[in-house]
């Protein structure tokens, strides 16, 4: 049973349970328990002992009573943990900001350990002046603070066949949402001073890997940050410390970590990551490639297979995140029925450029099964469409950028599933 | 938006100067005094043509000049035009040979791929299909990314270790595996770009805003949008989820031990001295084993990590490329439970090869003189320390 599974959580939730149970579904703060709550009556030892002192945790940790929050792998996934994915709780998260150490890691050959002494940035190839930046070069030059989304263009890949996760985790957590602090490339493209014929960047990451990807000038000189700082605290080791490219809006492969240089040439370089990985193979066999904008997309977090309904009938929290690489996220639909009904849903906290949208629906649950979807609109029209809809324009053997409606169904225990409907 | 003063702005002797004196800071300044510094720097920055051209083109006095000999030794990338390419050459039946002995342990013989490892060979005419399986042959457009990527990437976990002339060799052998070329085939620098992958003309570009902007942006509906749904597929009969709880217990219970473990010895003295701790106590119990130095053991942890790629050790450890090595010591060649060895361990075994540090250090030095035949890609250690750091830290697991 659910219940079992969250913990530490279910004693909490459940004496929720039995307060409201007690009043039924309307005005429950008049319904009163028939014994005594101890949590209450008896005195509990951190009511009355000494806790912990400063510095017991100098750099502080979550409550050990959260200690399920966590990024969660899934082995059968890929061939070894060191070339592999793990995901973002999704479903224990709120707000838009994802904490650093909540962050999906991916790495092509392991987390590469960058002595920041011996960090060095290159520019080369169409430039003025073939350049090397050390870290406290990077961090003479003017900084900016920008939010963003970071989703893996394999986000939600393993659904294309049919309904397969059981978990917002797992179906949609290769995306995390944090401010950078970084250099705009175009200050340091501007120092090193590009060549008219410089239309193109390579990236290329320090790690074992050698991660590389093409970049168009014009992305390059818009809104591309070089960025050492994620939260206001330093890139985690497996965010790419101490340098990772900020790439808003486009596929997570291209936010090269551990960026080591930088060339500028006259045309792409079609390395790996974007012929063989990262290119869309299309029912006709035909592949787009250089498809790096991530489309809008949205997953209702609470509830979901890991975080069932653990109440019962009454006042219920629906939410979700929303996201677009091509704007912001003025308006998310949510269905409680399978898509016969919709209702808007309400957005709280910022709505900022090609950042993570938080959305809420609350609503009085009938204790009846439910078939829960969001659609997300973004600010160019773009409607997120349905698994169907996508189908029908791709195929499935397209493995990348899978941004179709999730479907949730809740039984009447509130236990959620993943599952498709017609 | 303010920004910081411009270089525009400060192109005097001090922005000379001061690029001139990073210089210095790096020690590497032969060849290049301040004159040409500030030649180089001040110059294009009070062009008028780029002023006018882009007024926002400025820049800011800060970096150093990049040596030639730096951007050689980064600048490594390979273009479908063949820029990049150095001087060399390989042919099909070299490349064989290589990459038995260090792509095929994860590549496969032929690149049909083991495990889960990629597969490079085959799957022409199923891209199509319902199961399209992607390799050099059937879907990479161009030939040059096989020979970039085998270059600052491969072997995996012994990454930019492959000299051109092998480099062109192991890709004249994946052309051949993917048919492409005949068994008698040289690829070089000049014959390069010659080469066509068949599937290249099957790409385009990011068509969606053309194609699917239009389907997806309609008018939705919002009330009595249908009149029935139907649950046509769950998760739960396909049953791939982890097991949370079975994964969360696993892994609490390994993360408590493992706290005490060798592994985490590199990272404080404090972890160094429970390693110190946990060997005494091994030690009582085994009286016979040889006492380790904690530093040896933290040494030998870190140079592990060339290992890791293909080897396990520690709680938990099991057969990956590799065999898992708890309890190597004593062990006999070959021997290690459900591991298929290579003929070469194989015949070892018969031969009753026993793992002591004499035999290790031999084949650690130079496992494929050691061993002729081994599948184990790794070149040895050249350092003799490096080799007793290793055995220390492998016999830091034994039991």
């Amino acid at each position: 049973m659910s219940e079992k599974t969250i913990g530490q959580k279910t004693s909490r939730r459940g004496f929720l349970t039995s307060a409201l149970a007690a009043g039924g579904s309307v005005a429950v703060a008049g319904a009163a328990n028939a014994v005594d709550d101890p949590a209450i009556t008896s005195i509990q030892p951190w009511a009355q002992e000494l806790g912990e002192g400063v510095d017991a945790s100098p750099y502080g940790m979550p409550s050990p009573f959260e200690s399920e929050v966590k990024r969660r792998n899934v082995e059968w996934l890929t061939a070894d943990t060191v070339s592999s994915i793990n995901f973002t709780p999704l479903h224990d998260l709120d707000g838009i900001i994802t904490p650093n150490g909540l962050c999906f890691e991916r790495h092509h050959a392991g987390v590469a350990e960058v002595d920041p002494a011996e960090y060095r940035l290159m520019i080369n190839g169409l430039v003025e002046r073939e350049l090397v930046f050390t870290l406290e070069d990077l961090m003479r030059f003017p900084r900016e603070n920008r939010i963003y989304f970071l989703e893996c263009a394999a986000n939600s890949g393993m659904e294309w066949r049919g309904a397969q996760l059981n978990g917002c985790q797992f179906t949609h957590g290769m995306i995390h949402n944090v401010m950078y602090t970084g250099v705009p490339l175009r200050y340091l493209l501007e120092t090193a001073g590009v060549k008219p014929d410089g239309k193109w960047l390579l990236m290329e990451g320090a790690d074992a890997s050698g991660m590389s990807r093409s970049l168009p000038m014009e992305k390059a000189l818009d809104d591309c940050l070089i960025a050492f700082k994620m939260n206001g605290e330093a890139l985690r080791a497996e965010q790419g410390y101490p340098v990772r490219m900020v790439v808003p809006g486009w596929e997570g492969n291209m936010w090269i970590k551990w960026l080591r240089r930088i060339e500028v040439g006259d045309q792409p370089w079609h390395h790996r990551e974007e012929t063989s990985k990262y290119t869309d193979l299309l029912a006709d066999g035909q592949a787009r490639r250089f498809t790096w904008e991530m489309d809008a997309k949205s997953v209702i977090t609470n509830p979901s297979p890991q975080a069932p309904i653990l109440h019962k009938s009454g006042p219920t929290v629906l939410t979700g995140v929303a996201w677009s690489g091509r704007g912001t996220i003025p308006r998310v639909d949510v269905t409680l029925d399978g898509g016969k009904n919709w209702h808007q849903a309400r957005i709280s906290g910022p709505s900022l450029d090609k950042s993570m949208h938080r959305f809420y629906f609350e609503f009085d649950w009938d204790g009846k099964p439910l078939l829960l979807q969001s659609r997300a609109h973004d600010s160019t029209g773009y409607v997120q469409p349905t698994k169907a809809q996508l189908r029908n324009a791709r195929g499935t053997n397209s493995i990348y950028h899978n941004n179709a409606i999730q479907t949730w169904h809740v039984n009447d225990q509130g236990v959620a599933e993943n599952v498709e409907i017609s | 938006m303010s920004k910081f003063p411009k270089i525009a702005l400060c192109a005097t002797g001090g922005t000379a100067l001061f690029l001139g004196l990073a210089a210095v800071g790096t020690g590497s300044v032969s060849g290049l005094d301040s004159v040409s510094f500030s030649d180089a720097i001040t110059a294009p920055f009070l062009s008028a043509a780029t002023a006018e051209e882009n007024p926002q083109n400025t820049g800011f006095a800060l970096g150093r000049v990049a040596l030639p000999e730096e951007v050689a030794a980064w600048d490594q990338d390979v273009r479908p035009d063949g820029k990049g390419l150095p001087a060399g050459k390989g042919d099909v039946l070299t490349g064989e040979e290589i990459f038995a002995d260090s792509c095929a342990m994860c590549h496969g013989d032929f690149g049909e791929g083991v495990g889960r490892w990629p597969v490079l060979a085959g799957g022409v005419d199923t891209l199509d299909s319902e199961r399209p399986v992607k390799t050099i042959g059937s879907y990479w457009p161009y030939l040059s990314t096989v020979y970039d990527y085998i270059n600052r990437a491969m072997p995996f976990g012994n990454a930019r270790s492959l000299a051109p002339d092998e480099i062109y060799a192991i890709t004249a052998y994946l052309l051949y595996v993917n048919d492409l070329v005949e068994e008698d085939f040289e690829l070089s620098k000049e014959n390069f770009t010659e080469v066509k992958l068949p599937n290249e003309g099957n790409f385009f570009p990011d068509d969606r805003l053309e194609v699917e902007y239009p389907l997806f942006s309609a008018e939705v509906c919002m009330s009595d949008c249908k009149d029935s749904v139907e649950i046509t597929g769950r998760a739960a009969i396909v049953d791939v989820t982890p097991d949370d709880v079975a994964a969360r217990e696993a892994r609490e219970a390994a993360a408590a031990e493992i706290q005490a473990s060798a592994q985490d010895a590199l990272v404080t003295g404090a972890a160094i001295e429970a390693v110190a701790e946990v060997k005494a106590e091994t030690e009582q119990v085994t009286p016979e084993a040889v006492s380790v130095d904690p530093a040896q053991v933290a040494k030998g942890a870190k140079l592990f990590k060339k290992c890791k790629a293909c080897h396990q050790v520690g709680d938990g450890a099991k057969n990956r490329t590799g065999p898992q090595l708890n309890n190597l010591m004593g062990r006999v060649a070959g021997s290690g439970e459900g591991f298929r060895y290579s003929k070469a361990f194989k015949n070892a075994q018969q031969d009753g090869l026993v793992w002591q540090d004499e035999t290790l250090a031999a084949f650690l030095a130079k496992p494929k003189a050691y061993l002729k035949g081994t599948k184990m890609s790794f070149s040895g250690f050249k350092k003799e320390a490096d080799v007793a750091a290793m055995i220390a830290y492998l016999r830091s697991f034994d039991q």
